[in-house]
C-alpha cells in the first residue's frame, strides 16, 4: 500500500514551472529515494508534500485521504538548510518543536531524553544550540524531525555535515525507524547512500518525473548485458554477438574482461572462454544508481525542454 | 489553536526571561520617576545644608520677621557691620544680611555677605520675606490693619468645567495635556520598540531556516499571530511592571517630599496654612498635578489607551512581521520601514499641534487615518472623552488592523520561504494573490 501519492502535480512560479505533471507513489514502510539534479524540482515537490506550499494543479493523497493540515503531525521534515534557534537551549527547543507536533509534555520529555541519550547529547541538553558543534547541531535537528514518531519522514540531504562516524550513527537510526514502520523519503545527490539505503527511487529532471520504481527493478531494467569474466590467461572472442569492451591485467596473473553480450547466452560466452583459459570468476555487471542517474538525465536533456 | 498558544508562550517566555527585559523593567520607572522629580530633588539637595544667617537690621523694621526654617536659622544682631563681618570670618555665621536704614517708598541697599555664593532658593526666601514685610508695612502705613491684610490675601485657581451630556464636569486642561502626551508617547514608543522586535524575530526564523521546520507543523498565520501576540504580551507585562513600580516609586517619593501631608491638609482644608511653609511648595504643586489628573475621565482614557495600544500595536505589528518575512537582513529592511515610520513620526510631530487644538481639523482627520489614529486619538481622548469621533476612529482602526493582518499574513506566508534576493514592492504586491 502507498502511504503517499502525488497525482499530476503542477507548480508554477512567476518565471518558470517547478513541477510539471509529477505523479509519484511512495510505498509504506520503505525508504524512497527522491533523486534529481539541482533545480529539478525536488524541493518544490517536498514543500508540497509537507504542505509548506500548495500545488497549482493536482493533488496529494496521504494514507488514502486528500492531504490536509491534520496530517502535519504525522510527518517529520528535515530541510536541507538546517536551522534551529541558535540562542535557545537544546532541550527547550526540542520540547517546543515536539509539542508543536502534538506531543503531550510528559510524553515529549520522555522521548527527548531517550533520543538525547541515544545520540550522546544528554549533557548538552541545557546548553544553547550555538555552543554545540555543527555535527551535534545536525543531530539535534534530526531528533527534532523524528521525535514525534511520524509515519512519514522526509529527509533532505540528511548526511551532509556529518563525519563518517556520525553519518553511520544516523544511518542506523534511519534503518531502525523503517524497522519500526516509518516510511522515509530521502532527497539526495549522493548515490552511494541511495545504493545503500533506498528500496524505491524516483528521479525528477527538469520539473518532470523521468523514472520511478523499485531500485532492484530499475537496475534490472537498466542492465546492459555486460559481464565481468576473470581468467588466468587473456581471452579473445571471435564469435558474433560477444564483444570485449575492455581487458585489464590484475595482480597474480589474472585478467579481467568486460564483455557485452549482443546475442547469445551466458553459457555460450563461458564456453568460449573456457576453451582458452581457466575461469576465476564470472558475474553480470549491474549498473549502479550513479550510472543510471547520469544516463537518464543525459537522455532526458537531449530532448527539447518543455515549459 | 493549541499551536498558537504554544507559540505565544514561547515568544513570551524567551523574552521575559532575558536580562534586558529585567533591566528595562527596573530602569523604566526609575527614569520616569526621575523626569518627574529631578527638578524637585535638585532643589532639595541644593538647599540641603543648614545655613546660619545673621541679620543686621539697621532700619529696625524687620524685627521678628525672619522665621527659622529647617534649613535656615536667623540671628538678629545689633552690632556694627565690621563686627558682623569679623564674626563671619570666624565662621560664627554662614552669612550676614545687611538691611540698611531704608526709605519704605524706595527700599534698596540690601546686601548679603558670605564666603560662598548664595543658593537661589535661599536668595528667593530672603527676598520674599523682605518683600512681604515691606508690602505689609506700606499697607499699614496707608491705614490697613493686620486683620484686613490677612483677609485681603487671595489664592487664585481657575477651575475649568466641561459641560457634557453627563452634566458639568470638572476638567483640567493642563492635566489632560499631560495625560494625552504621556499616553500617546507610550503608544508610539511601544509600537516602535516591540514592532521592531517582531520584525527581528521573524527575520531570525527566516534566516535560520527554522521556519521551514515550523511551517510543516504550524500554519503560517498561527506562527505570525503567535509571535505578534506573544510579543504584545511582553509589552503589556513591561508596561504593567512600569505602572506598578512607578506607583511604588511615586508614593515613596511622595512621602519623602511630604505630599502625604499636603493630601491630609487638603482634606482638612488647611492647604493655605501649608502654603506659608516655603518648603512645601514643590509638594503642593505635585499634589495639585495629581489631583488634576484625577479630574480627567480616567476610565474612558484608560480604556482608550488599552484599545489604541493593542489595535495600533496589532496593525503595525502585522506590518513589521510582513517586512521581516519579506527581507533577508536588517539592512534590506530599511527601505520597507519607511511606510511604517513616516506616519508614526508624523503623528508624533503633529502631537503638539493636536494637543494645542484637540478639536481642530488636523486632530480630527489624523484620528480617522488608522496609521496616525493610535497616537493622535490617544492624545485627544483626555480632552474629548467618549464621543462619536472616538468610536469612528476605533471602528476604522479595527477594520484596518484586520485587513492589515490579512495582508501581512499573505506577504508573510510567501516571504518567509523566499531566499536570496530583495523583493520589490511590486513583487510583494503579487504575493498577495499567490495560492498558499
Amino acid at each position: 500500500m502507498n502511504i503517499l501519492e502525488t497525482i499530476h502535480l503542477v507548480k508554477r512560479y512567476a518565471e518558470h514551472t517547478a513541477l510539471q505533471d509529477v505523479s509519484i507513489a511512495v510505498p509504506e514502510g520503505q525508504i524512497y529515494g527522491l533523486l534529481g539534479p539541482n533545480g529539478a524540482g525536488k524541493t518544490s515537490l517536498i514543500r508540497i508534500i509537507t504542505q509548506i506550499t500548495a500545488p497549482d494543479e493536482g493533488k496529494v493523497i496521504f494514507k488514502g485521504e486528500p492531504l490536509a493540515p491534520i496530517h502535519h503531525q504525522q510527518m517529520g521534515y528535515l530541510p536541507e538548510e538546517r536551522g534551529l534557534y541558535r540562542k535557545s537551549k537544546v532541550g527547550e527547543q526540542l520540547m517546543y518543536l515536539a509539542r508543536l507536533r502534538g506531543l503531550k509534555e510528559s510524553e515529549a520529555r520522555k522521548r527527548i531524553r531517550a533520543w538525547l541519550e541515544r545520540l550522546n547529547l544528554m549533557e548538552w541538553a541545557g546548553r544553547n544550540l550555538e555552543d554545540l558543534s555543527k555535527g551535534m547541531q545536525q543531530k539535534v535537528q534530526f531528533i527534532a524531525t523524528v521525535v514525534h514518531q511520524p509515519a512519514l519522514i522526509i529527509l533532505d540531504e540528511p548526511f551532509s555535515g556529518f563525519d563518517p562516524v556520525n553519518a553511520a550513527l544516523i544511518r542506523d537510526e534511519i534503518l531502525e525507524l523503517r524497522r519500526q514502520g516509518s516510511t522515509i523519503i530521502f532527497s539526495t545527490h549522493r548515490m552511494d547512500t541511495v545504493e545503500e539505503l533506498c528500496d524505491y527511487v524516483g528521479l525528477i529532471n527538469r520539473s518532470r518525473k523521468v523514472l520511478e520504481g523499485k531500485k532492484s527493478d530499475i537496475k534490472h531494467a537498466y542492465k546492459t548485458h555486460t559481464f565481468v569474466i576473470e581468467t588466468d590467461a587473456p581471452v579473445t572472442l571471435t564469435e558474433n554477438g560477444y564483444e570485449i569492451l575492455q581487458t585489464e591485467s590484475l595482480e597474480g596473473g589474472i585478467y579481467r574482461h568486460l564483455v557485452k553480450i549482443h546475442q547469445g547466452s551466458n553459457n555460450g560466452l563461458l564456453r568460449a572462454c573456457m576453451a582458452q583459459a581457466n575461469i576465476v570468476s564470472f558475474h553480470e555487471q549491474i549498473p549502479n544508481m550513479q550510472e543510471i542517474f547520469i544516463r537518464v538525465v543525459a537522455t532526458a536533456n537531449m530532448q527539447p525542454p518543455t515549459v | 489553536m493549541s499551536n498558537i498558544w504554544l507559540i505565544v508562550q514561547r515568544e513570551y517566555l524567551i523574552r521575559v526571561r532575558k536580562k534586558s527585559f529585567l533591566i528595562m523593567s527596573i530602569l523604566g520607572p526609575i527614569l520616569f520617576g526621575a523626569i518627574l522629580f529631578v527638578p524637585a530633588l535638585i532643589t532639595v539637595f541644593a538647599s540641603d545644608e543648614h545655613k546660619h544667617i545673621a541679620v543686621l537690621d539697621e532700619s529696625g523694621l524687620f524685627r521678628n520677621r525672619f522665621e527659622n526654617t529647617s534649613t535656615l536659622t536667623f540671628t538678629e544682631l545689633s552690632v556694627g557691620l565690621d563686627e558682623a563681618k569679623a564674626a563671619l570670618k570666624k565662621k560664627q555665621y554662614d552669612g550676614v544680611l545687611l538691611i540698611p536704614d531704608i526709605n519704605l517708598s524706595e527700599p534698596k541697599g540690601f546686601t548679603y555677605f558670605s564666603e560662598e555664593s548664595l543658593a537661589p532658593v535661599t536668595k528667593s526666601t530672603l527676598e520674599r520675606t523682605i518683600r512681604q514685610a515691606i508690602e505689609e508695612l506700606r499697607m499699614m502705613r496707608s491705614g490697613i490693619r493686620q486683620e484686613q491684610l490677612d483677609s485681603i490675601r487671595a489664592q487664585v485657581d481657575i477651575a475649568t468645567i466641561k459641560i457634557g451630556k453627563e452634566g458639568e464636569q470638572e476638567s483640567s486642561s493642563g492635566a489632560a495635556m499631560v495625560v494625552g502626551y504621556i499616553g500617546a508617547f507610550f503608544i508610539y514608543i511601544f509600537i516602535f520598540l516591540y514592532g521592531a522586535q517582531i520584525m527581528r524575530g521573524v527575520m531570525e526564523e527566516k534566516t535560520n531556516r527554522i521556519v521551514e521546520v515550523l511551517i510543516c507543523s504550524v500554519r503560517p498565520f498561527d506562527l505570525m499571530m503567535g509571535k505578534i501576540i506573544g510579543i504584545g504580551a511582553v509589552a503589556l507585562t513591561q508596561f504593567l511592571i512600569w505602572v506598578v513600580l512607578s506607583i511604588g516609586i511615586t508614593s515613596a517619593v511622595s512621602i519623602a517630599f511630604g505630599l502625604d501631608k499636603v493630601a491630609e491638609a487638603r482634606t482638612k482644608g488647611q492647604i493655605e496654612q501649608l502654603r506659608q511653609n516655603p518648603e512645601m511648595e514643590n509638594a503642593i504643586e505635585i499634589s495639585n498635578a495629581m489631583a488634576a489628573i484625577a479630574s480627567i475621565n480616567l476610565p474612558v482614557t484608560l480604556a482608550a489607551f488599552l484599545f489604541f495600544f493593542f489595535a495600533g500595536y496589532l496593525m503595525y505589528g502585522a506590518m513589521f512581521a510582513a517586512i521581516g518575512a519579506a527581507v533577508d537582513s536588517e539592512t534590506d529592511s530599511q527601505q520597507f520601514m519607511l511606510p511604517i515610520t513616516v506616519p508614526l513620526i508624523f503623528a508624533i510631530i503633529s502631537l503638539s499641534a493636536v494637543i494645542a487644538n484637540p478639536n481642530g481639523q488636523l486632530a480630527f482627520w489624523l484620528s480617522l487615518i488608522p496609521f496616525t489614529a493610535p497616537v493622535v486619538m490617544m492624545a485627544r481622548v483626555p480632552f474629548t472623552g467618549a464621543n462619536w469621533e472616538l468610536f469612528v476612529s476605533m471602528l476604522i482602526l479595527i477594520a484596518s488592523f484586520i485587513s492589515m493582518v490579512w495582508v501581512a499574513a499573505r506577504i508573510y506566508r510567501v516571504g518567509i520561504l523566499m531566499y536570496g534576493k530583495k523583493p520589490t514592492y511590486r513583487e510583494i504586491a503579487k504575493w498577495l494573490f499567490y495560492r498558499a
